[in-house]
């Protein structure tokens, strides 16, 4: 049945190409902890994606009960919290996950710059990890607003401030994140969550999908 | 392969001129032991990933995300903290040379160097080596700027009081506290006049100096007392009045504890 599906679709679009990328290819010894124990240092940036995917997953599901704005973003958190069934533990996802990306993100990173993986032909590869790393930060930035607790507050108020003092480009800056020259409020609440959940995840997506297209490509990068 | 400007085409820009069949990747330059990624390897990364999700779960359940006090613009003792990974940049900003008329140097200059250079790490270090250690100048930098983040990191997190902070801000709905106060209350006027008004708020709810007088379990007399000769950072002599209208206060101060609790 499942193959009959398959022969029929592959018969109109010609999938088996795709798959044989994706999924039909040698995994090298080196890159396997099996034979190396040495080798989970190549499980970071999978490991990363698994905590991507986690956010994603969760953060679709916090969606369902958080109300961007100023009366009640504090509210539905709360009740979020304390009132809805695993509420607590889905938020507590999102939010561990946060952290644990970032660790994830920096061992992989580490892992590729000792050992030199980003030289040729990598070059555009690597870059391409970087921007996905500052995305990375500016989602944690964002999504630190959110709950629109005390601490979200005045954190925001200081990356503002920071953004304020940039030269040139300062003020506009700040009004293009907060939303107002001076009031940081309803409209910077808004603006921070049509960023986290739109903008950057629509960056994060193009970005990951380039970086694995072109692992794929190249291969992974040899022995040391 | 033949990729890029080169290659032909027959009329159709999805068929090559010379066609070729896919050719599996050789991974002949690795010698060794290969595995296939479907369905072997793919198992044992699923393993990883399903002991890694224990993991993560037990903490998410061990630990319960932070949720403090709804932002509340107007309390300035609110000591200002980013989230963890971007303390070493706060904590850059307070030094002298990276603040007030350098702060251009803190905020732009010396981030924009340490990530545009791990931006455009492969044209820095352009040697055909590999090795760590046969790259010791990419090596050293590289170290040298995780020592920095780290010592940076430490330095900020390391004078705050995590305790106490969470302790200060434990998240209350603001409901909960918001108690019909009757203003034309003779007892409030005296609340007003003296200066207990200053520390403890216009809706008695206290402020970064004095606490809450709403939900204290305290009798007319212990207030009395209290508003006199003070408790804790209270000084005493912070009632000027009357006996006459101390018993007014203090009276008025339990009306609300008791409305408070009815509610």
């Amino acid at each position: 049945m499942l193959q009959k599906m398959y022969d029929w679709i592959d018969e109109r679009v010609d999938i088996t190409p795709l798959w044989r990328d994706i999924a039909d290819h040698e995994v090298p010894e080196h890159v396997n902890p099996a034979h190396h124990f040495s080798a989970f240092v190549y499980c970071f940036g999978g490991l990363t994606f698994f905590v991507t995917v986690i956010q994603i997953l969760s953060g679709m599901f916090l969606t369902m009960y958080y109300v961007p704005d100023i009366e009640n973003a504090w509210r539905s958190v709360y009740y979020l919290q304390t009132q809805v069934a695993h509420g607590q533990i889905v938020r507590g996802m999102h939010h561990w996950g946060a952290s644990v990306v970032i660790v994830m993100l920096f061992l992989h990173t580490l892992r590729v710059f000792f050992q030199g993986a980003y030289k040729k032909p990598r070059e555009l590869n690597w870059m391409v990890g970087v921007l996905i790393f500052f995305v990375m930060l500016a989602l944690g930035l964002t999504g630190y607003l959110l709950p629109w607790d005390n601490k979200a507050y005045f954190a925001t108020v200081v990356t503002l401030q920071i953004a304020e003092g940039i030269p040139v480009i300062g003020e506009m800056a700040k009004t293009l994140l907060n939303g107002d020259p001076n009031i940081v409020g309803a409209q910077t609440l808004a603006r921070f969550f049509a960023i986290h959940v739109f903008f950057l995840p629509a960056a994060l997506f193009v970005l990951m999908a380039v970086h694995f297209i072109m692992i794929r490509k190249q291969g992974i990068s040899g022995p040391l | 392969m033949k990729r890029g400007k080169g290659m032909t085409f027959v009329g159709d820009s999805r068929i090559p001129a010379n066609k070729q069949k896919f050719i599996p990747k050789d991974y002949s330059e690795y010698p060794g032991r290969t595995e296939a990624f479907w369905p072997n390897f793919l198992l044992k990364e699923w393993l990883v990933g399903a002991v890694f999700l224990v993991g993560f779960l037990c903490l998410t359940v061990a630990h319960p995300a932070p949720l403090e006090k709804m932002a509340d613009p107007t309390d300035t003792a609110y000591l200002p903290l980013p989230d963890w990974y971007f303390l070493f940049l706060y904590q850059l900003l307070k030094y002298k040379f990276a603040s007030g008329a350098f702060f251009v140097m803190g905020a732009i200059i010396i981030p924009g160097l340490a990530f545009g250079a791990l931006l455009l790490a492969p044209f820095l270090d352009r040697g055909k080596e590999r090795r760590p250690h046969k790259r010791p100048i990419t090596t050293g930098l590289m170290l040298l700027a995780f020592i920095a983040v780290f010592w940076l990191t430490y330095e900020a997190a390391g004078h705050v009081d995590w305790k106490a902070k969470a302790e200060n801000n434990k998240p209350v709905l603001p409901e909960e506290n918001a108690v019909e106060i009757d203003e034309s209350d003779p007892g409030y006027a005296i609340y007003e006049a003296n200066s207990c008004i200053q520390c403890h708020g216009g809706d008695l709810n206290g402020g970064a100096a004095a606490p809450s007088l709403i939900g204290i379990d305290k009798s007319v007399d212990e207030i009395k007392d209290i508003a006199v000769n003070g408790i804790d950072t209270m000084p005493a002599g912070q009632f000027e009045g009357t006996d006459e209208e101390l018993q007014q206060l203090a009276e008025f101060i339990v009306s609300v504890n008791e409305q408070a609790t009815e509610e």
